[in-house]
């Protein structure tokens, strides 16, 4: 960042010039079993966002983890300035100015902003002088709009923001080369667009943006240069001039693939027998979770109920309360008209309710153990044989195997789950979930980290599950997945329902409206 | 995937036994310095221990009684450990099962031995297992650290046992013990030796756990939590009940083996009988991996290091307290090692 002069992006400088920052020769990275990048070459240039798109599984994320030294390489060679340099360690990488911000952030909740950054700098003194970081990252701030309160703990932060932190330490690290992987999962759409707004700051400045993604209408939207993995190896790579979505698809696919995310019609109307009842329930608040206040809320059998909020306005917990993971301090929750308001998860899930949590490494998977035996903890008792002294791996397997199939993923099911994609795991979740008929269905996110193709089988596999009569509780932060799946809609802001709609009655920008709070008081009375 | 599969299998095979031995034999060679540093000569010493414990009938039935507590003490860490729970106190849960089996063998001397036996042994694993209660319960409540507790009530028990010994049940000629028990209440042994009953008890109770964990139900449970407790919560697997449950389970196996002690080895209660069996179960645990097969080779080695210090003693001319400078090396480099098992994986 020697040379970085402040001011306005023209179209000029967004055209990358003159000789590679970085470049990668011949990159070949093997995991026990998979092949994750063969022969990668690639080029970044001074002054342009050059996206990296791919299906999941397209090895993308190892490609740039090789950069940044995380991963070590198995053959190949890397160029900064043409000068051959070794990238072993992310020590090395951040000493020749490349920086990474990760999918899942690496900030310290409970410490500044401010702290943040200055842990990341290199050789700091033994006694930093904070607020001469401070005001660097407020000058930074300013150039970029990355206006973050350097002072601010970073547990009060949103994830937004959040994000912002992690490129203000790679700025004031002097990184030259910024890569971003999957910056826009954890973003909410407006997010999204301010994101991109900072990335041409950035490299109207000379720097180069690297993002990872896989959905095109970001890359066309946001990028210069594009350059499309499959399985392991560079599909292709075009100008954003000469970039169309029809291209795009071919070369990420191999094949012609007419209309990914189209899903079957809606089903017939939702019958009027309630599978879910809340009323007035209400949770406590504790720690990073948010209070529910009041909610009311029925789910009929074969009806899609749709989610739509900023995250962390209290969707998690409403999943949560009805999981029973979050006890109901207040009000009532009914199932089928029995009252379940203290029954404990495994009684609920025996009953027929299922759960996809937005965060699947976490919250549903456990890495230790195999995909199959991953199928089988959520239905212990139904795969026990005698009273529990064995398992029936045999039905487990079987069962698997044609949920896979139904679906058309394809999983390897001897495979411990720690080795899986973060795609993957969300369809070896989605198995899980969805292939013992259940009768109520909480997603979060149900697509979030997957490519066009698994997504389009994702939300039909919710579909067919909504046909067969279970009632579904959809929570997003996609408003088109909302609004294309959903029969109704409720908005959710600071733990409560400001709205209720149909999807033909309303349009993106009033449910956008209410998710920002900015109409909420008006909604909250009735 | 057949490749990591080989692979992972090579590993098990090859460098688990090869790095159990690299780090017992780093941890003689300290010690060998240490033994230097004291004037002695490191290969005599070592060859005294073998020969003394491996070398005869006698010795080796020794390492035997030395072993068998072990057995029983280091399963009562390996299995709270498969959910993620450390059981430090395996010390106290000893203490307390051996109180209630010696009331059963003080009150009810008159019962035949058949029956005596049977519920000293349920008594004692009552006492561990309600010794457990305390810190599992807490635990599962989210009020306090299961690693705290246990600790803390390591100290507590030894002084309950005193306070009946010392106040109520010693016998007319002593303080600090009580009067020896009737043979209805000792273990039977082995003709000429003093193993007695608990090993066999010990050895099977280990092959259950094997097989527990491995293909029942309740196994794959347990490695769920302990892979990931969210997630199993989740998923619908009562995790509060599992780790009540399994705390006071690991408690009446340390209940199991004070019964073991006081009905077997000693034949009667002393105060402070247990020289911290409980915590050298959890340096065998630890140094096996909470593995059942690890936990029988490491006892075993265990064993003949404790045999092996009261010749050194006798002999060798050196305190045995330098046994425990040995044993903590062993746990000092078994905590040192690098964790080269896990490895990145592609995200």
């Amino acid at each position: 960042m020697a040379a970085v002069q402040a001011g306005k992006p023209s179209e000029k400088s967004r055209s990358a010039t003159g000789s590679p920052l970085l470049s990668v020769k011949g990159l070949t990275k093997r995991f026990p079993g998979v092949l994750a990048n063969d022969d990668v070459s690639l080029e970044i240039f001074p002054g342009e966002v050059h996206a990296l798109l791919g299906e999941n599984g397209a090895g993308k994320s190892t490609l740039v983890k090789c950069v940044y030294g995380y991963y070590q390489r198995d053959a190949g060679q890397f160029l900064v300035d043409g000068v051959p340099v070794d990238l072993r360690t992310p020590e090395d990488a951040r000493r020749h100015h490349i920086g990474m911000v990760f999918q899942s952030l690496t900030l310290i909740p409970a410490l500044s902003v401010v702290e943040n950054v200055a842990l990341f700098l290199p050789d700091l003194p033994a006694l930093p002088d904070l607020s001469a970081i401070a005001r660097e990252i407020q000058t930074l701030g300013e150039r970029y709009r990355l206006q973050v309160d350097p002072w601010a703990q970073v547990q009060d932060l949103s994830i937004g923001q959040q994000q912002k932190v992690e490129l203000l330490k790679l700025l004031l690290a002097r990184a030259r080369v910024l890569i971003l992987d999957e910056p826009t999962r954890v973003l909410a759409p407006h997010e999204v667009e301010g994101l991109f707004e900072i990335l041409r700051h950035l490299v109207a400045d000379g720097l180069a943006v690297v993002f990872i993604t896989h959905k095109l209408a970001e890359v066309l939207q946001s990028a210069d240069r594009i350059t499309v993995m499959r399985r392991g190896r560079l599909a292709g790579q075009l100008l954003r001039a000469e970039a169309t979505h029809e291209k795009l698809i071919r070369l990420m696919f191999e094949k012609e693939v007419s209309s990914l995310s189209i899903v079957s019609p809606k089903a017939d109307t939702p019958s009027d027998r309630p599978v879910l009842e809340l009323r007035q329930a209400s949770t406590q608040a504790a720690g990073a979770t948010i209070g529910l206040e009041a909610i009311d809320l029925t789910i009929h059998a074969g009806e899609i109920v749709g989610v739509a909020g900023v995250s962390g306005n209290g969707q998690r917990e409403l999943g949560d309360l009805i999981l029973g993971e979050l006890r109901c301090v207040g009000g009532t929750k009914t199932l089928f008209g029995n009252d379940v308001t203290r029954a404990t998860i495994g009684e609920l899930r025996r009953r027929g309710v299922s759960f996809i949590p937005e965060d699947p490494l976490k919250m549903a998977a456990i890495p230790f153990l195999s995909v199959l035996e991953n199928m089988a903890v959520t239905r212990g008792d139904h795969y026990a044989r005698r009273a529990g002294l064995g398992m029936d791996w045999a039905a487990v397997q079987q069962d698997a195997e044609n949920a896979i199939q139904q679906l058309g993923f394809s999983l390897p099911l001897s495979a411990p789950a720690r080795s899986l994609s973060g795609g993957n795991l969300q369809r070896m979740v989605i198995v899980r979930e969805l292939s013992h008929d259940p009768q109520l269905i909480v997603a979060s996110y149900l697509t979030r980290g997957l490519d066009a193709q698994s997504t389009s089988a994702a939300q039909r596999a919710l579909l067919q599950a909504q046909q067969r009569g279970a009632g579904i509780l959809l929570i997003s932060e996609d408003l088109e997945e909302l609004f294309l799946l959903s029969d109704r809609l409720v908005v959710m802001y600071g733990g409560r329902i400001v709205g209720r709609f149909k999807p033909e009655e309303t349009d993106g920008y009033a449910v956008g409206r209410l998710m920002t709070g900015s109409q909420a008081e008006m909604h909250a009375a009735d | 995937m057949p490749p990591t599969e080989r692979r992972s299998v090579r590993d098990r095979v090859l460098t688990g036994p090869l790095r159990h031995a690299a780090t017992m034999a780093t941890a003689f060679l300290l010690f060998g310095i240490i033994l230097l540093l004291a004037g002695r000569d490191p290969v005599q010493a070592y060859r005294d221990i073998l020969t003394s414990t491996l070398g005869s009938a006698y010795g080796l039935s020794e390492v035997a009684v030395t072993m068998t507590p072990l057995l029983l003490t280091a399963l009562a860490v390996a299995l709270p450990s498969r959910l993620g729970l450390i059981n430090v106190g395996g010390e106290g849960q000893l203490y307390m099962g051996a109180l209630l089996a010696s009331w059963a063998a003080l009150h009810l001397s008159q019962l035949p031995g058949w029956v005596l036996l049977p519920v000293m042994m349920v008594l004692g694993m009552v006492g561990g297992g309600l010794w457990a209660f305390i810190p599992g319960y807490l635990r599962a409540k989210g009020i306090v650290n299961e690693t705290i507790t246990t600790l803390l009530l390591n100290a507590v028990a030894p002084s309950i046992v005193s306070f009946f010994v010392f106040g109520f049940w010693h016998s007319p000629m002593d303080t600090n013990k009580t009067a020896n028990f009737v043979a209805a209440a000792r273990l039977p042994t082995l003709p000429g030796t003093r193993v007695d009953l608990s090993l066999v008890l010990g050895l099977g109770l280990l092959a259950l756990f094997w097989f527990v964990m491995k293909y029942t139900r309740w196994g794959l449970e347990m490695r769920s939590i302990g892979g990931n407790p969210w997630a199993s919560r989740r998923n619908g697997i009562p995790v509060a009940r599992y780790l009540v449950v399994v705390m006071c389970v690991a408690g009446a196996l340390a209940g199991l083996a004070g019964m073991a002690q006081v009905s077997g080895y000693y034949g009667v209660l002393l105060a402070n009988f247990s020289r911290g069996l409980g915590y050298m179960g959890f340096l065998v645990s630890w140094l096996a991996g909470g593995s059942p097969l690890g936990i029988v080779v490491t006892s075993f080695v265990v064993a003949v290091i404790l045999s092996g210090g009261n010749l050194l003693q006798l002999t060798g001319d050196v305190p045995y307290s330098i046994i425990n400078i040995l044993l903590a090396m062993t746990l000092f480099v078994v905590l040192a090692r690098p964790q080269l098992s896990r490895s990145r994986r592609p995200a």
